[in-house]
């Protein structure tokens, strides 16, 4: 190929690129180096910030300054970190449990009817979040769905709103991510060779013996996907913890909101934003590294 | 849902060498349970999953023909509260504003996103593909509200006031990985050779991409350009944060409505706004699985 032909190439692959380098270069990467920015501003109580150095919007994640300016250790923020990363993890694995059943089972069916189920699982994703939460207000909220049934069949008589709790907000997550559990589940059983099963079948090995000793093993990948896949999104979910868990019940997710929205504390809210860019980064790391150690005990 | 074809009929297509005359009803029964490969449970638990991932959106579909102004108590069938959701100014304006925002940051992401994909899977020499091909998915590893977050300091500082603007700038970078990834899976699961052909034939580079790869790719632009536009119809996070400047879109006037609690006429919109969801959907799911 000749050097001028050579020369044009490598400007339409530099054209072609050029694009999405651009957006990705002003929507994404210049706003993270803002937020670092003003994470280190003062907040300006009328919103927005006011660019005077300042550390206090990290410091106020754990300490609050009582009237003799001591710094007085404040776990409210911790908890709610706390209890983002633990409301996450239960998800991930009451997800886990639910799925890999309902993965198994349609990976033994048919191809047309495993098409069809393929299909309804990852049917409710096109549906807006806003609606698919929203049904589950409709459903838990005080003289709701739920409890007009329950009162029709004579269960209950009258009963508190099972809405803002932790167990509201669990429900609507598992509710909002459990396809994304069951694809890389599903895709792992599929490459499964399930003469193994037979074959553990074979030597007297029970259901149990053959569920957790050949086959969770052999799907351990795409379950550890899974967990990834569910566990992460949790993380950073908003919607759920909006409208169905309440004020004394915040994830990081609505936490961060409100600072940019009705608390006007922007670099507190700048520095909420990187806590959770840095616990998401910790698993997707983790979880780099354990694929590339994966890749080299292939090899 | 047609999940009660009986096991037998599965059994017999994972076991195809079990089909003998001798093959009673009962006989097949009592295989089954030495089938290691079924676990039992395994469908009840399926029949389960598909009742706890349709029930909700039924109830609401089911409630919005609910005669009654109380929500949960069934009076009778009805339509009123699509007339009524019909002549509501404030969903039509919000309707108006969303579709606006979808159809111009789809065609903008989906515009990127086909030279980007072109460029990783037909240029030559391309250098750090890897590295370029991260960037194009970058919003796909941000929780959605820090780059939320991120672009409203980044809107405030810059002093840009339109929400409209605002909103379609903001929903062309998050839709561009969406666009990115069926175009990209197209192009790699694509034979090459008409295209080599044509350039046998000296075809000029633009005539062969007109000509030959793009009716080819087709498929695979059409499915990015609808999942786009759907991830920018149902987005509620950044929208709603970056919302003001006179833009409400659909799930932000949703959002508004639920927090005023729960109405029948909410009930109609929320299942008017699925049926807008599922005609994009399906056709999307037939092309992206055509070979």
């Amino acid at each position: 190929m000749s050097s001028v032909h050579k020369m044009k190439e490598g400007y339409l692959n530099i054209l072609g690129l050029a694009p999405a380098y651009v957006v990705m270069l002003f929507m994404m990467v210049i706003p993270l180096g803002i937020i670092v920015y003003v994470s280190m501003m003062t907040s300006d109580p009328y919103g927005g910030f006011i660019s005077e150095f300042s550390l206090d919007s990290f410091q106020q994640i754990l300490f609050v300054t009582d009237w003799d300016d001591n710094l007085q250790l404040d776990l409210q923020y911790l908890n709610i970190i706390g209890r983002t990363l633990l409301l996450s993890l239960i998800t991930a694995i009451i997800c886990l449990c639910l799925a890999f059943p309902v993965a198994f089972y349609i990976a033994r069916q048919s191809a047309s009817r495993k098409a069809l189920l393929l299909f309804l699982v990852m049917l409710p994703f096109w549906i807006s979040m806003i609606v698919r939460v929203y049904a589950w207000v409709l459903i838990l909220s005080d003289n709701g769905v739920l409890e007009s049934v329950l009162s029709f069949l004579g269960l209950v008589d009258d009963m508190d709103s099972l809405l803002y709790n932790n167990g509201a907000m669990l429900v609507g997550m598992v509710y909002s991510y459990i396809p994304l559990m069951i694809l890389p589940i599903y895709a792992s059983i599929e490459k499964l060779d399930l003469r193994l099963v037979e074959a553990a079948s074979d030597l007297y090995a029970n259901r149990f013996n053959t569920l957790f000793r050949i086959v969770l093993p052999l799907c351990k990948p795409g379950i550890v996907a899974g967990i990834i896949l569910v566990f992460v999104p949790c993380l950073g979910t908003v919607l759920e913890p909006m409208l169905l868990g309440g004020g004394k019940t915040m994830l990081m997710g609505n936490l961060i909101q409100n600072q940019f929205g009705v608390a006007r504390n922007w670099s507190f809210g700048a520095s909420l934003t990187l806590a959770l860019l840095a616990i998401v980064m910790i698993f997707l790391m983790l979880q780099a590294l354990r694929a590339s150690r994966l890749k080299q005990q292939e090899q | 849902m047609s999940l009660s074809i009986n096991d037998a009929v599965s059994d017999n297509i994972s076991e195809p060498m079990n089909t003998t005359a001798e093959n009673t009803p009962k006989r097949r029964s009592v295989r089954k349970n030495h089938d290691a490969k079924h676990f039992p449970g395994f469908k009840a638990v399926t029949v389960l999953f598909f009742a706890f991932l349709y029930l909700p959106i039924l109830v609401v579909i089911g409630y919005s023909f609910n005669e009654n102004k109380i929500v949960s108590v069934w009076h009778g069938f009805s339509w009123k509260w699509y007339s009524s959701a019909l002549q509501n100014d404030g969903l039509m304006s919000a309707l108006q504003v969303s579709f606006t925002v979808a159809a111009v940051a789809t065609f903008f992401a989906t515009s990127i996103a086909l030279a980007a994909a072109l460029v990783l899977s037909r240029g030559k020499n391309v250098k750090h593909a890897p590295v370029s091909e991260a960037v194009v998915n970058l919003p796909l590893m941000l929780p959605e509200i820090v780059f939320a977050v991120a672009v409203l300091i980044l809107f405030s500082q810059l002093e840009i006031r339109n929400g409209m603007l605002k909103l379609i700038l903001a929903h062309t970078c998050f839709c561009i990985p969406f666009a990115f990834l069926p175009i990209r899976a197209r192009l790699k699961g694509m034979n090459t050779n008409l295209e080599q052909a044509a350039q046998d034939l000296y075809a000029p580079p633009w005539t062969t991409f007109k000509l030959i790869t793009l009716p080819l790719i087709m498929p695979g632009v059409l499915a990015g350009a609808m999942l786009s536009f759907v991830i920018s119809l149902d987005d509620f996070i950044t929208s709603n944060i970056i919302s003001g400047g006179g833009a409400t879109t659909l799930p932000v006037y949703i959002y508004s409505l639920v927090k005023q609690g729960v109405s029948p006429e909410l009930n109609a919109i929320s299942t008017l706004i699925m049926a807008i969801s599922l005609l994009i959907a399906t056709p999307f799911w037939f092309l992206s699985n055509r070979k």
